[in-house]
Formats: structure tokens, C-alpha cells, sequence
């Protein structure tokens, strides 16, 4: 928008920030129709844009988008007065219009919502743009485009999605005790998936995918609040923050790719990892053997990397000891890479290169550019300078960062030249 | 809602258990039964004969079909289900998970389409 907002459209702008989520998830836990909660919001909105230059802004914007989205509601439901769900939709309302209901403060349903879209009955590979659209209310080309899926296959996910969520009934309430760890990790997840989609982009070109990893970290602050006792919840924050805080180090001033060993600890964001540290400890003096799961884990691992701020070195030890428990807990290949390199450090080259071996024959390493990255970078260590530079031929061939593609050329380079 | 919990397991594997795991399977059975009953959610149930006592028909360009066997071949058969009426999917997921088939075959849920009371003029099953 090039002329500046009056301050009416501002307030409506600020209010739809603050309170989009809120809203949608308090109309959606009472309809279970995620749809119709953000058609009638869209339609709150407008009125707003339309009523507060004229009449200025409401004592309570939130509760005037409340009382203004409902009305649209019951509108709609009267307009298919047929429709099997419109009785029911009457009544909820009806009941709650009549007793002044937007006086009293909005109860926060965003975290039911995040339940209902990370349920294990939605597909998995739409609860993160579901949550991104319904609490942060992203447009579906945003999410596609941060998603790198065609605008059209994505609306059509989100839209079978929240179909799904009324017609399968899924529910808006906290899952039963047994079912809360595996429930909450699948929303951690989906945040996560958020988080890393807005990291990726390293260069910081994509103002898009910046934010959604500002975005992400937003929905780990909002889950640590409403739960704050879930060590797990703290841990997904704290692993974070701690990336975060490295945002800017990964590129140095004429963007080339430093890796995180040669990072200068000054050009790391001091207060986030301070921030991050806080939340590892709430989260130790929390957690039991049961709920120890891999995002404390993956923290405490960023944490025994940037003590190097303080002491000068890694604590490789710990980090060996810490991807020993991750990798009992995930068996990811991606967990056997990293523990490898950290082997090589606390026991040489060979001995990482031992450790890579043993799942040297997992098929999915083939095509997985770290996997050839750290083998090239151990071999050189342990003097193989053929091996070493085939492996840097298949990772370069993998990259596709450019910054990260010119870093492993100049090592191939250096392995030529020594 | 309604759902209709569809049990889903092999026949070949289910025509090996012995006389005792058949017996206890019934036990197990009985007991699910009378807990959804107690539980006030069971609408009906049934179990259903093996598919090689299965009839399939269908009419095409006004002849009518009759075809030995199942609508379809599958790893699994349906060999019976419960309707119920339960608050949401978690609450008929938590059933679903204790119907004594989940432990070695599958159970489907559908939630039943509802259909309206306005639309009396119509056929039931026209939508």
C-alpha cells in the first residue's frame, strides 16, 4: 500500500493480527466449521474497514469482530435454513448473543484448534499451512508459496482439510491424558515444519518465508503458554531460539555459507540464546525419562554447541552422548550423520568415519547431500584424498543452495591444492 | 455423531485360530459389546458371515448382474460392525481402539451422513 493506513484500517489490521486466531478458534470450537468461522471473520473485517472511519474504533475491537462475525453466522445459517447443521447453529447462538457475551473476555481456543488441526486423522503434510491459516490466518498462495506447492493444490488441501474437520467430527477439546504426549508432539511437529520452512531460506531473500519462521516461533511462544508445563513444548522453543539466534551468522558479509564450527560466537543474537538456555532448564527441571522426547534433546545439542561463546569449544562430548539418545529415540539417518562428525571430533577422523559407515548402507543417504558433505569432510581429515573429493562430488551435485554449493567447491578446491 | 465402526481382518488367517483362540476372541467380543451397551452408545451391531457366502449384484443397461462373491478382493474382508453414537472422532476413535479385532486386523470408521428431516418430500437416500 503506498498511501499510509488511517488509523481506523490500522486498528482493524492491529486487531486482525492480535486477534484473528482467537476469533477464528472461538467461532470454529462452537461450529466445528473452521470455514465458515473465517468466512463470517472475512465478512467481520470488512464491516470494520467499512463502520470505524465513520463511527472510530469500538472500546473493544475484538469484541465488536466477535459480535459482527456472529451476526454473519447466523445469517448464513438462516440463508440454508434447510442445511442439517443450521438448527444447531441457531440455537449455540442465540443461547450466547443473548446474555452479552462480548462483554465478558473471549475465552482463548486457539490451542483446541491446533489440536483439531494436527489430529492424526488430517492428513500430515497440511496441519502446518492448516494452522498457519487458521491461527495466524495466512492466505493459502502465502502458504504455498513458503510450502513450494502450486497455489491451487494447496487451497484445495486446506479446503478438504477443514471439510474433513466437520465432517469426521473432529473435536475442539484437549485429547484425554493417554493420547496428550503423541497429540502434542504431532502440533509440535507441525510448528517445527513451520519454523524450518521460514529457516531454509538462509540468504533471507524470501520476506515470505523470513517470516514464517518469526511466525513459528510465535506458535511455540503461544503453546508454552497455554501448556506451560509440557517439557517438550519448552524444548521445541528452546531448539527455536536457538537457531534463531544464529539467523545471521550462517552467511557471512558477502553471503557465502559459514558452517556453525566456524561461526564467530559475536555474530550470534546473545539474548535469544540466553532466552533459549532458561527454557532448556525449565524444561530438565520439568521432564521425566517419559518425557524427554527429541526437541529437548535437539536444544540441549544447540546448547553444547554455542557454549563455545564462553569456553572457546563445543562440548563435543555431551553432543555425542546427546545424539546417542536421539538416535535411540528417532533412528533418523539424519541423527547418525551429525553423531558421526561429533564422533570425529572427540575421537578422530577414522573413527567418525567408522561411525558413517554403519549406515552407509541406508538407500536414503544416496540422494542426501549431508550424508556426502560430512563424508567428504572426514575422508579429508583422514588424509583420502580421492574418496574425499568423490564425496564432494556427489554432495556439490545434491546442493541446492548456491552459497552452500560455492562452500563445498572451495573445500573440493583446498583438497586439490594440499 | 454416528459412526459405523467397520472390522476389517483376514478370513484365511481368521479360519487358522483354534477352537480356544475362537472361544476367547467371543469372550473378548462379549465383553466390548456390553461395554459400549453400558456406555449407552451402541445403536446395533452385527457380525457378518464369511465373503464365500456373498452375493454381489448390480444392474446394467437394464440387466441385472448377479455375481458369486464380494464387490471387491481385498487383503481384508468386513466381517461385521457396531454403529454408534458418540460425542466426536476422538471419542469413537478411543471404541474403535478397543473392539478386540484392532489388535490384529483394521477397524474403519465412517461417520453416518445425516440426513435432514426438512427434505420430507424426498427419498431418504437423495441428498
Amino acid at each position: 500500500m503506498s498511501e499510509a493506513p488511517s488509523p481506523a484500517a490500522h486498528a482493524a489490521e492491529l486487531a486482525a493480527r492480535r486477534s484473528y486466531g482467537k476469533l477464528v478458534a472461538f467461532l470454529a470450537a462452537r461450529t466445528r466449521d473452521v470455514a465458515a468461522a473465517e468466512d463470517a471473520l472475512a465478512a467481520a473485517f470488512e464491516a470494520a474497514l467499512r463502520d470505524w472511519p465513520r463511527g472510530g474504533v469500538p472500546a473493544s475491537p475484538e469484541a465488536w469482530l466477535l459480535t459482527a462475525a456472529r451476526r454473519s453466522l447466523i445469517d448464513a445459517a438462516r440463508r440454508r435454513k434447510t442445511r442439517d447443521d443450521a438448527i444447531p447453529d441457531l440455537r449455540l447462538f442465540a443461547d450466547e448473543s443473548t446474555d452479552d457475551a462480548p462483554a465478558r473476555a473471549i475465552p482463548d481456543d486457539r490451542l483446541l484448534l491446533m489440536f483439531a488441526c494436527a489430529h492424526p486423522a488430517i492428513e500430515p503434510g497440511v496441519r502446518a499451512p492448516l494452522m498457519l491459516q487458521t491461527i495466524l490466518g495466512f492466505d493459502a498462495a502465502s502458504i504455498a508459496s513458503a510450502f513450494l506447492v502450486a497455489p491451487a493444490a494447496m487451497s484445495q488441501r486446506l479446503v478438504r482439510a477443514k471439510a474433513k474437520i466437520k465432517q469426521a467430527g473432529i473435536p475442539f477439546r484437549l485429547p484425554d491424558a493417554d493420547d496428550l504426549p503423541e497429540r502434542l508432539a504431532v502440533v509440535l511437529d507441525a510448528i517445527y515444519a513451520a519454523y524450518t520452512e521460514g529457516w531454509s531460506d538462509a540468504a533471507g531473500t524470501d520476506a515470505r518465508r523470513r517470516n514464517l519462521a518469526e511466525e513459528g516461533i510465535w506458535l511455540g511462544h503461544l503453546i508454552t503458554v497455554l501448556l506451560p508445563d509440557e517439557p517438550e513444548a519448552l524444548g521445541l522453543l528452546a531448539l527455536m531460539l536457538h537457531a534463531q539466534a544464529r539467523q545471521a551468522a550462517r552467511r557471512d558479509a558477502r553471503g557465502e555459507y559459514v558452517p556453525l564450527a566456524e561461526q564467530d560466537p559475536a555474530a550470534w543474537d546473545h539474548a535469544l540464546i540466553d532466552q533459549a538456555e532458561t527454557l532448556l532448564r525449565r524444561a530438565s527441571a520439568l521432564a521425566t525419562a517419559a518425557t524427554i522426547g527429541r526437541y529437548q534433546l535437539e536444544a540441549a545439542v544447540q546448547s553444547a554447541h554455542v557454549v563455545r561463546r564462553l569456553t572457546g569449544r563445543a562440548d563435543w562430548d555431551a553432543i555425542v552422548r546427546l545424539y546417542d539418545a536421539l538416535a535411540a529415540l528417532t533412528g533418523s539417518p539424519v541423527v547418525w550423520i551429525n553423531r558421526a562428525v561429533a564422533v570425529a571430533e572427540t575421537r578422530g577422523a577414522v573413527a567418525g568415519l567408522a561411525a558413517l559407515d554403519e549406515i552407509a548402507a541406508d538407500a536414503r543417504l544416496a540422494d542426501y547431500q549431508p550424508y556426502w558433505a560430512a563424508r567428504a569432510g572426514l575422508l579429508a581429515r583422514s588424509g583420502d584424498v580421492a574418496a574425499a573429493d568423490a564425496a564432494y562430488q556427489r554432495a556439490i551435485g545434491l546442493e541446492a543452495d548456491p552459497a552452500v554449493r560455492r562452500f563445498l567447491q572451495r573445500r573440493r578446491d583446498a583438497l586439490r591444492a594440499g | 455423531m454416528k459412526y459405523l465402526l467397520m472390522i476389517h481382518s483376514s478370513e484365511t488367517d481368521d479360519g487358522k485360530a483354534t477352537p480356544a483362540d475362537l472361544q476367547s476372541l467371543m469372550q473378548a467380543y462379549g465383553a466390548y459389546t456390553e461395554a459400549l451397551n453400558k456406555a449407552g452408545v451402541l445403536l446395533g451391531s452385527n457380525r457378518l458371515r464369511p465373503t464365500t457366502d456373498a452375493t454381489s449384484v448390480r444392474v446394467r443397461g437394464g440387466k441385472t448382474e448377479v455375481l458369486n462373491g464380494p464387490y471387491a478382493e481385498t487383503r481384508e474382508q468386513l466381517g461385521g460392525y457396531y454403529l454408534i453414537d458418540v460425542p466426536d472422532l476422538d471419542a469413537a476413535l478411543s471404541w474403535a481402539a478397543r473392539c478386540p479385532t484392532s489388535s490384529y486386523g483394521t477397524i474403519e470408521l465412517r461417520p453416518i451422513w445425516e440426513m435432514q428431516t426438512e427434505q420430507a418430500g424426498q427419498p431418504r437416500y437423495v441428498r
